[in-house]
């Protein structure tokens, strides 16, 4: 049976690439604009042109959260994401947290728990708590669980880092307070 | 004026005689019950700002001018002669600045058993080549067009395979590893089954666990004229500094080790690695700065592995529960190259009170990844078997576990015939059963689908620390202190138990205190960071170092302030004394001094000879199984240890907790899969190799003994880092076959087995 060939409609899609494109990422609230290949990720556009090496590479596919940033309030892994894709958006780094030299409170719980090992999730651990944290104040610790379980951590910090959490779910209520009064 | 003294030290299961150079006076351990200001106090990380900010600089995140990055070709045979290597379109392609291969690097010895680029590849992700090039991406798309010509060589993967006569030979010599077993005896096994009432018997098997630090390793090589900086993620910098030297033919002058902060290690960064030799040679070709980072893949083909086990293991007891003889044969997959094999006869040997014991150990080659070190390497799978059978022993006796532990408790170490230095075994198995409430009645069988059991099992390993180690304690003109020492902090908190252990002797406060670790060139030597040894072997030398610059304080002091040095004290930065009107902060002293900078020396002392100086623990496992699905959930742990005095219980808690995560992991469902007919791994990456998560954490209780062990070093403290991991597995297997009134002898746990043991 012969069908009628149907031509698809045109949707004009701008091609960039395969070689260097230029870009802005709004990174920490500051405009930056860089020159990367498509295939870049935002993990590598991160560490390698801005040299905001807190997110961390440990698997770059997408297995250990430890590039956790936040896109739009939204935790993602940095690896999984390509730069080009994350123009015009709101990308926020661990190195975004600390403001006037002072720790942010998830920071700080962070320390006084002892929710650290080695250190080489955290910055990842922090930012998925921050995520957490701003969608749901006062988080349960199963919430606190799940919200944590796509960040991996090998030397086994998690007890320490639900405590963290929860910590810090109370030192931003209680900052919360102090502002309201 | 140093002596140079000939002393034995133990090492993770091992004895070594070895001369070490030693100075100053001896300090006798802090009495028990003196009032310490930092010691023992829970202490935040000093370092948790710049790991907390993400500014912490580790080995992946160090990027240099005009920096080139490596990745290295890796073989995809199990075993292979390399027949031809042209590397020549891949030096063509834009952006290569260099092809290394066994073509244009001098032919280095490595591992014992290998080269650095050897003409034979003996397992699948064995090095080949390494691309040089501008970006990672190029770099990896120029390793596609090196076309090397392998000639396939016949392979074996399976350890007791691999002892047969006729299995395809790993390395020439054969595939045991130094071309006979390990054998330990003592008294005469024969006679000790001859005399039991009752014997049991049974084959335990335990998998290949891969460390998956989240680091991976990696190093970034410079060379600035003839001297050659390498930032490493090691727990050994002066063993990575020495290797580099020997291999390259470099004096260890030219030759700098740096390793600020590193994300995980677990073992696996003990020794030097490929890679690092490879980014040297590459900055050297270059003339640019080099950076290999292996990834998660390489990660899990090529840096090592806690090696599996077979271990046919047999008890012999009295009916009243009396040991008569212990026999192990073990059969250990060292995979392809070896220099460290794990000791799986140690608690055998040593746990319990037993005058018959033999262990025997094959440690095999085989065409896979070659092993390393992993937490308490051997002492984690031995225990499984030992404490597996006990419990098996047990129940044959119709004795309580615990009751048949306590019963063969060993007062001293069986294997020298020397004292315990401080044993608290029997304290930690009070204290957890009470803790945990043991009642191995209370649980047991039902015919429910969810089923609970009770389980536990113990702990030995050295922990001992040893010498050489050394450490400098600068003063500064502000009454500031620098600790300075070539040690490593792998996340277990060494820079701040060394600023407690400072502060505490100089009397100074903490926040005065800075540590500088993890550089060759300008700290003294430390060993590796492994063998849950670090706070044991440099915590004294510090010690020692603060000691002395406080000595020399109070010298200084005496004479500015003119008044009698004995009259002298120092507390929170003050001197103090009856001759003074009132205190003087020392800075206020050193200030006049035209920036003298007091520097005190320490190192460690030998470990004491009449005794053995070990640590202990136990640990009660709790779990729920679900018969219709298999899986096993761990509901609690409680675990006592005893390590002698706790420095800091914060961080200490932080590594029982991890320690015993690592353990439940490695319970349940850590292995790495090997495709049998092609060697590959099949499960090399963070999805298919599962490593506990948030969800799988259960309660976790735990106590130290915390008892300053006297004679182990003068602070009276030992290792903690291993500890825990070591009766988890066990505590874990013994519940779960408690819970199903079937035992599962091998690891990991997991829901296929336990349907199987069902009769599923």
């Amino acid at each position: 049976m012969a069908t009628k060939a149907v031509r698809p409609k045109r949707v004009k899609i701008p091609v960039r690439g395969p070689g260097k494109t230029p870009i802005t990422l709004i990174v920490n609230g500051q405009a930056h604009e860089l020159l990367v290949e498509p295939r870049r990720t935002l993990l590598d556009a991160l560490r390698k042109d801005l040299g905001l090496t807190g997110a961390k590479k440990a698997c770059d596919e997408g297995t250990c959260g430890a590039c956790t940033v936040l896109l739009d309030s939204k935790p993602i892994y940095a690896c999984m994401a390509l730069a080009i894709e994350c123009e015009g958006r709101a990308i926020e780094t661990i190195e975004g947290l600390a403001r006037d030299g002072k720790l942010h409170p998830i920071q700080q719980a962070f320390i006084e728990e002892d929710a650290l090992q080695c250190g080489f999730c955290t910055p990842g651990q922090i930012m998925a708590v921050k995520a957490l944290l701003d969608a749901n104040p006062s988080p349960t610790l199963e919430d606190v669980k799940r919200a944590l379980s796509g960040n991996l951590c090998r030397c086994g910090a998690y007890p320490k880092i639900f405590k963290a959490a929860l910590r810090a779910a109370e030192l931003l209520e209680s900052l919360r307070a102090r502002h309201s009064h | 004026m140093p002596k140079v003294i000939k002393t034995k030290t133990e090492f993770e299961g091992r004895t070594l005689e070895e001369y070490v150079v030693v100075e100053g006076e001896g300090l006798e351990p802090w009495e028990p019950q003196a009032a310490l200001r930092f010691v023992g106090k829970s202490t935040p990380r000093i370092d948790g700002p710049e790991r907390v900010t993400g500014k912490a600089l580790y080995t992946a995140d160090v990027q240099l001018p005009g920096m080139l990055y490596g990745k290295i070709l890796r073989s995809p045979h199990p075993h292979a002669k390399i027949k031809k290597i042209d590397t020549r379109k891949a030096e063509r392609f834009p952006g290569v600045r260099a092809v290394l291969s066994s073509q244009n690097t001098p032919k280095i010895a490595f591992r014992r058993q290998t080269f650095l680029f050897d003409e034979i590849v003996r397992y699948v992700g064995d090095e080949v080549a390494c691309v040089i090039a501008d970006t990672e991406e190029i770099a990896q798309d120029a390793l596609e067009l090196i076309e090397v010509e392998y000639e396939p060589l016949p392979f074996v993967l399976d350890p007791e395979e691999a002892l047969q006569p006729n299995a395809p030979k790993v390395h020439p010599s054969g595939n045991l590893l130094n071309g006979e077993p390990e054998v330990y005896e003592r008294g005469d096994l024969k006679e000790g089954f001859a005399h039991a009432d009752v014997i049991v018997e049974r084959t335990f098997r335990t998998q290949c666990a891969l460390h998956n630090c989240m680091e991976p390793h990696g190093s970034v090589a410079l060379w600035e004229g003839d001297t050659l900086t390498v930032w490493d993620s090691t727990q050994h910098i002066f063993g990575v500094r020495e290797g580099l030297a020997r291999l390259l033919g470099l004096p260890l002058h030219k030759v700098r080790v740096i390793k600020k902060y590193m994300g995980g290690g677990f073992g696996s960064k003990n020794n030097l690695g490929k890679y690092t030799v490879i980014a040297a040679l590459g900055a050297k070709m270059t003339g640019r700065p080099v950076k290999v980072i292996l990834d998660r893949h390489e990660e899990n083909l090529a840096a090592g592995n806690r090696p599996s086990s077979v271990q046919r293991l047999k008890i012999g007891a009295k009916r009243d529960g009396t040991l008569t003889a212990l026999e192990l044969k073990a059969i250990v997959a060292a995979g392809a190259y070896c220099l460290w094999p794990p000791s799986v006869g140690g608690p055998a040997r040593e746990l319990y009170l037993c005058p018959n014991v033999r262990t025997e150990q094959y440690t095999v080659f085989t065409n896979t990844g070659p092993l390393s070190a992993f937490r308490a390497p051997g002492y984690v799978e031995g225990t499984f078997a030992l404490e597996s059978l006990m419990d098996e022993l047990a129940q044959e006796l119709g004795m309580d576990p615990l009751e048949l532990r306590l019963k063969n408790y060993a007062e001293y170490d069986q294997t020298t015939g020397r004292p315990y230095s401080t044993k608290g075994l029997r304290e930690c198995y009070e204290r957890g059963a009470k803790l945990f409430g043991w009642n191995l009645k209370k649980k047991g069988e039902t015919r429910e689908r969810f089923r609970r059991g009770v389980g536990m099992a113990s702990q030995i390993w050295s922990g001992n620390g040893m010498p050489p180690a050394y450490a400098l304690v600068k003063i500064n003109p502000d009454g500031t202190a620098t600790v300075i020492t070539g040690t490593q902090d792998i996340g277990t908190g060494t820079r701040t138990v060394l600023a407690q252990i400072a502060a505490e002797e100089l009397g100074f406060a903490l926040e005065k205190i800075s540590v500088e670790l993890g550089d060759t060139q300008t700290g003294p030597y430390a060993p590796l960071s492994a063998g849950s040894m670090t706070v044991a072997s440099v915590g004294p030398a510090v010690r020692l170092a603060a000691h002395e610059a406080r000595q020399q304080l109070l010298d200084v002091a005496a004479q500015v302030l003119e008044v009698p040095r004995e009259s002298l004290t120092i507390a929170d930065g003050l001197l103090h004394s009856s001759a003074l009107p009132k205190p003087v902060a020392v800075h206020e002293v050193l200030k006049n001094l035209e920036n003298f900078m007091i520097i005190g020396r320490g190192a460690r002392a030998p470990n004491p000879e009449d005794v053995t100086v070990n640590t202990f623990g136990a640990q009660f496992a709790e779990v729920l199984v679900d018969t219709e699905t298999g899986e096993v959930k761990v509901e609690r742990i409680v675990a006592v240890h005893d390590s002698g005095r706790v420095i800091n219980p914060l961080t200490l808690s932080s590594q029982i907790e991890g320690g015993i995560i690592q353990g439940l992991g490695y319970a349940l469902f850590e292995q790495r899969v090997l495709d049998r007919s092609t060697g590959i791994v099949v499960n090399d990456n963070l999805e298919n190799y599962k490593v506990p998560t948030a969800l799988d954490v259960p309660e976790i209780v735990f106590e130290m003994v915390d008892r300053p062990d006297p004679k182990a070093n003068n602070l009276g403290a030992k290792g903690v880092g291993e500890p825990p991991i070591i009766p988890t597995a066990a505590a874990i297997a013994n519940a779960v076959t408690n819970a199903l009134g079937v035992r599962i002898y091998e690891l990991p746990i997991t829901r296929e087995r336990v349907l199987k043991a069902l009769g599923r």
